[in-house]
């Protein structure tokens, strides 16, 4: 399993229960949401996911007529300590590399940010060199599953 | 899967004599068939009865085609009022074919035909697929539909003529389509444009292009561009042709492109085309775009004079590459009807597939254009589908998508539009024509 994750991103039209019919067709297929963003403008939305099985959500969505790719991104694990996030967001820009956009979700006793870069290999390394830890796609995936 | 390039063709011409006659034997026989007709309709049709003794015209003054121009014009309303059999010219019971074209507005617009009418249609329509290289051992699958619509039946009456096996598909059930040109081995398949692309998008998805005869396509029924065409040879590998036709004429088969695509040939020995200036009626000269009327010269169940088609081409009558000598007419850059007045600037949807094509792959020629008024300002807002390769997850990136093909349309219809991202095959694929344009200003 590579150290960058992959993220499931549907391109939504602003029409009424779009959002969920999306949903519905992961629910019906066993695909768990992990983490999830959505971000609007005046004509569309774009849902941003991480789930149990990409390739598979992917897949569903793609028979259902929705459009969706997949796309590299890192998920960093923050520590419930003011100022973590901050620290590596300092590294981050220190390493030079771009972020495109970023989301968080709860998970367990830690917080994990979505991060969306230009180089997500280099932002690893960058994060790992500074004491951060990054999920894994296996963890990832299941991350708040009970088991 | 086999396109011919042009260094590699071979044309066929089905009826040489006629297809490759001088101008001055074409004229001669366009003289004796218009003055026969002249004669059946003043004599059969009181329409036409009339309309010659209001413009003080009597059969007599027809000596030959030079004499076209003192004839009556005839609209697309005179069938209208003389629905649905006002303007036959032979008795009923001779009638053995009706077909008919759905207005958008109103009731259909009924066309009758004898057996003649119906041998000369299959006639027209071999000759056509003859110029698409196609011959009696070829199988044409006809996914136009069958029905009141003159494409269905006129493919499988062009097949038949040909000697050709025609597979009756009619429109509509992809996924069948797909199945029968496979399990068949359909070498020619026959539809609009838009649906060509839609069934060529379908088969490359489903991977079975390969496995594909297919040579040719026959396409007509509205108007695309050439790179539309382009685009559907090379996902199929075919060789594409435009067959232009209109049921109150006779149907498809009026006209197509050879392999040279030089404009579409006329069948003028059936069809007597004129291209005049919609506002004053004077002949274009060759080149110059105008509406194309036709008269029929040798229908017998309902013979039109002047039929204005509202179709905006120009005429050319050099002589073809291929050896043909019949007239050729541009490909169609759009009908009077669909064109839009936009801020005073005129509009056609074919203009926008064009803009879209030219944004080379990443834009689906998928669109659709809404007219609408605001504040008494007519706003374009022109829908696009985002297909897989040009969707990111980055808006960033597909607003700069947008504002590229509106840049794009902008510069192509001079006129801003506002342009709307929407889901793929969210636009409504159609089987028979195309709509292409809401307009929501009540005008």
């Amino acid at each position: 399993m590579g150290i960058t994750i992959q993220q499931l991103s549907v391109f939504l039209e602003n029409r009424e229960g779009r959002l969920d019919e999306v949903l519905a067709v992961l629910a019906s297929n066993d695909v768990n949401i992990v983490a999830l963003s959505l971000a609007d403008t005046s004509d569309y939305g774009m849902l941003r996911m991480i789930v149990s099985d990409p390739n598979k959500g992917r897949a569903v969505l793609k028979e259902n007529g929705i459009t969706a790719m997949l796309t590299d991104v890192v998920a960093l694990r923050v520590p419930h300590a003011t100022g973590s996030l901050s620290k590596a967001m300092h590294q981050i820009v220190e390493g030079e590399v771009n972020i495109e956009y970023m989301y968080a979700f709860a998970n367990g006793d830690d917080a994990s940010a979505v991060l969306k870069t230009d180089d997500p290999a280099r932002v690893v390394d960058i994060l790992r060199g500074s004491g951060f830890d990054v999920w894994e796609a296996a963890e990832a995936y299941v991350s708040n599953v009970k088991i | 899967m086999a396109a011919v390039t042009l260094e590699n063709w071979v044309e066929r011409i089905r009826d040489p004599k006629i297809e490759c006659m001088s101008a001055d034997e074409m004229a001669a026989l366009q003289s004796k068939r218009l003055v026969d007709v002249v004669n059946r309709v003043y004599n059969n049709v009181d329409f036409y009865h009339k309309k010659m003794k209001d413009l003080g015209v009597e059969p007599g003054d027809i000596k030959g085609i030079e004499d076209i121009n003192k004839l009556p014009f005839t609209t697309k309303e005179d069938l209208r009022d003389n629905y649905p059999f006002g303007l036959l010219a032979i008795p009923k019971k001779d009638v053995v074919r009706v077909q008919g074209t759905s207005g958008t507005t109103g009731k259909l617009t009924l066309a009758s035909y004898s057996q003649k009418d119906v041998d000369v249609w299959g006639e027209c329509v071999a000759r056509c697929l003859t110029m698409a290289g196609l011959t009696e051992e070829d199988i044409i699958h006809v996914c136009y539909g069958y029905g009141l619509f003159t494409g269905g039946m006129g493919l499988d009456y062009g097949a038949k003529a040909l000697g050709a096996t025609a597979i009756p598909m009619s429109a509509g059930n992809t996924k069948r389509q797909m199945m029968c040109m496979e399990d068949f081995g359909a070498t020619a398949f026959a539809c609009t444009p838009s649906y060509a692309l839609h069934l060529a998008e379908s088969l490359e998805e489903a991977g079975v292009v390969d496995r594909l005869k297919l040579k040719a396509g026959i396409h007509g029924a509205e108007p695309w561009t050439v790179e539309m065409r382009k685009k559907i040879e090379s996902i199929l590998n075919i060789n594409c042709f435009d067959i232009y036709g209109l049921c109150e004429i006779s149907g498809p088969g009026v006209a197509q492109d050879c392999i040279h695509h030089a404009g579409l040939h006329i069948n003028v020995d059936y069809f007597y085309p004129e291209v005049l200036n919609p506002a004053t009626h004077e002949a274009c000269a060759d080149g110059e775009t105008g509406e194309l009327v036709f008269t029929t010269l040798a229908k017998e169940a309902m013979p039109l004079l002047r039929y204005r088609t509202k179709d905006l081409t120009s005429i050319d009558h050099s002589m073809c590459a291929c050896g043909r000598t019949t007239p050729r007419i541009s490909k169609f850059t759009g009908r009077t009807d669909d064109m839009k007045v936009i801020r005073g600037v005129n509009v056609f949807p074919t203009q926008v597939e064009t803009a879209l094509l030219s944004i080379g792959g990443a834009v689906a020629p998928h669109y659709l254009m809404i007219v609408d008024r605001e504040d008494n300002l007519d706003v374009l807002t022109v829908m696009v589908e985002v297909d897989e390769s040009m969707f990111s997850d980055e808006i960033r990136k597909l607003d700069a998508l947008k504002n590229k093909i509106s840049g794009v349309l902008k510069q192509a219809l001079g006129v801003s539009a506002r342009v709307k991202l929407v889901e793929p095959k969210t636009i409504q694929r159609s089987e028979g024509k195309a709509v292409r344009v809401i307009d929501k200003r009540n005008l």
